[in-house]
C-alpha cells in the first residue's frame, strides 16, 4: 500500500464484510505529541478475544475467517515503521475499533494520499453502509458523512451522475480541494 | 466444504439479490470491482475511480457499481465482474484505468465481451 488512504480503504472494507452499518474513520494530528492517530471504528459483528489477539499476524487468519487477512498486518507494519503501533479493540456483536499511531515527524511515515478517492469508492461501493470521515487538525474538526448525502439525494443512487457530483462536492468542501479531473479528486501529497 | 455460518448465508443472500436485481433489468448492468487487500494493492481503487469518472462523463445513470472482496485469484487483480441482465457474469482480470473504460464502452454499453481481458464467465462462491 503506497499511502494511508489505501490502508484506510482496505480496513474499512473489512468493516463492511463484518456487516457494519456505520464506519467512522478518524484522523487526528497532534503535533505537540508528535502523533498522527488513525482510528477506524465500526458497529459490525466484532470478533472473539482469540481472534482479536491473532488478527495483526499475517498468517493465522484467512482459513476459517475470510474477512480478515493481510490488511491489518500491513497497517500495523506501516505504523511500526513510522515509530508507532497498532492495536485492535473488539466486542463480539458490537463492533471493532482499530487504532494506528504514527510519529508525525518520522521519515518513514507514509503520505496520507487521496482520502477523497478512498471515501468516494467506499461510499459508492457499499449502498448498505454509511461512512464518516473526521479530520482533527490544528484545533479544527472537519467531517464528511454519507448519511447526510444519502438523505439529501433521496432515491438517486450515489453512483449516478448526480450522486457522484454531490459526493465530490461534499468531499471537496471537507478536504479543501476542488475536483479538477473527471477521474477523481486530486490533492497534494500529505494534504490531510 | 467449509461449515456454513449465518454470515456466509447473509453474504450469499445479498449477492443473489444483487444478481437478481441485475437480471430483472432494473439496471442496464452491474459492475462489481473486487476490493480485497490484494485488489487494492494492485490498483482496484484507481480502476473504480476511472469507471465512475467515465460513467459521469457519459451521463449514464442505470449502471450499478459496487465493491466486493477478493475473488480468490490475487495474482490477477485488479479484477471486476460485469453482469448484464439475463446474461452470465463475466470476470475481467489484470485491469487498469484504461482497460475498465474499454470494458464499460464495449461490454457494459455495447454488449460484446472484451475477450482480451476476460478471465472467465461465472461467479465465485460466496463465503
Amino acid at each position: 500500500m503506497q499511502d494511508l488512504a489505501h490502508h484506510i480503504l482496505d480496513i474499512a472494507e473489512n468493516s463492511v464484510r463484518a456487516h457494519a452499518s456505520l464506519v467512522v474513520i478518524r484522523l487526528q494530528e497532534r503535533p505537540s505529541e508528535d502523533l498522527l492517530r488513525l482510528e477506524i471504528i465500526d458497529n459490525g459483528e466484532g470478533m472473539s478475544e482469540e481472534m482479536r489477539r491473532q488478527v495483526l499476524s499475517p498468517f493465522t487468519t484467512s482459513r476459517t475467517e475470510r474477512r480478515v487477512g493481510l490488511g491489518l498486518a500491513l497497517l500495523a507494519q506501516a505504523a511500526r515503521e513510522a515509530g508507532g503501533d497498532c492495536r485492535v479493540e473488539s466486542t463480539p456483536f458490537h463492533g471493532t475499533r482499530i487504532v494506528a499511531d504514527f510519529r508525525l515527524s518520522h521519515i518513514d511515515l507514509k503520505p496520507i494520499g487521496d482520502l477523497g478517492e478512498t471515501m468516494l469508492v467506499l461510499a459508492v461501493g457499499h449502498s448498505d453502509t454509511d461512512f464518516a470521515l473526521e479530520i482533527e487538525r490544528g484545533g479544527g474538526l472537519r467531517r464528511f458523512d454519507t448519511q447526510e448525502i444519502r438523505a439529501s439525494l433521496g432515491d438517486a443512487p450515489l453512483c449516478s451522475p448526480t450522486g457522484l457530483r454531490v459526493l465530490r462536492g461534499h468531499l471537496g468542501e471537507v478536504l479543501g480541494t476542488r475536483p479538477t479531473h473527471p477521474y477523481g479528486l486530486k490533492e497534494s501529497p500529505n494534504a490531510c | 466444504m467449509a461449515r456454513l455460518s449465518v454470515q456466509s448465508l447473509n453474504a450469499l443472500r445479498d449477492q443473489l439479490q444483487a444478481e437478481r436485481a441485475g437480471r430483472e433489468g432494473k439496471c442496464r448492468a452491474t459492475v462489481i470491482v473486487h476490493m480485497g487487500t490484494c485488489g487494492i494493492s494492485a490498483g482496484a481503487r484507481q480502476v473504480m475511480t476511472a469507471l465512475l469518472g467515465a460513467l459521469e462523463e457519459r451521463g449514464i445513470a442505470d449502471v450499478a457499481v459496487s465493491s466486493s472482496g477478493c475473488a480468490g485469484m490475487c495474482s490477477r487483480e485488479p479484477m471486476a465482474t460485469v453482469q448484464r441482465p439475463g446474461e452470465a457474469p463475466v470476470k475481467y482480470a489484470d485491469l487498469d484505468e484504461k482497460k475498465i473504460v474499454r470494458v464499460l464502452d464495449e461490454h457494459v454499453i455495447g454488449g460484446s465481451i472484451v475477450k482480451e481481458y476476460a478471465l472467465a464467465m461465472g461467479s465465485e462462491r460466496a463465503g
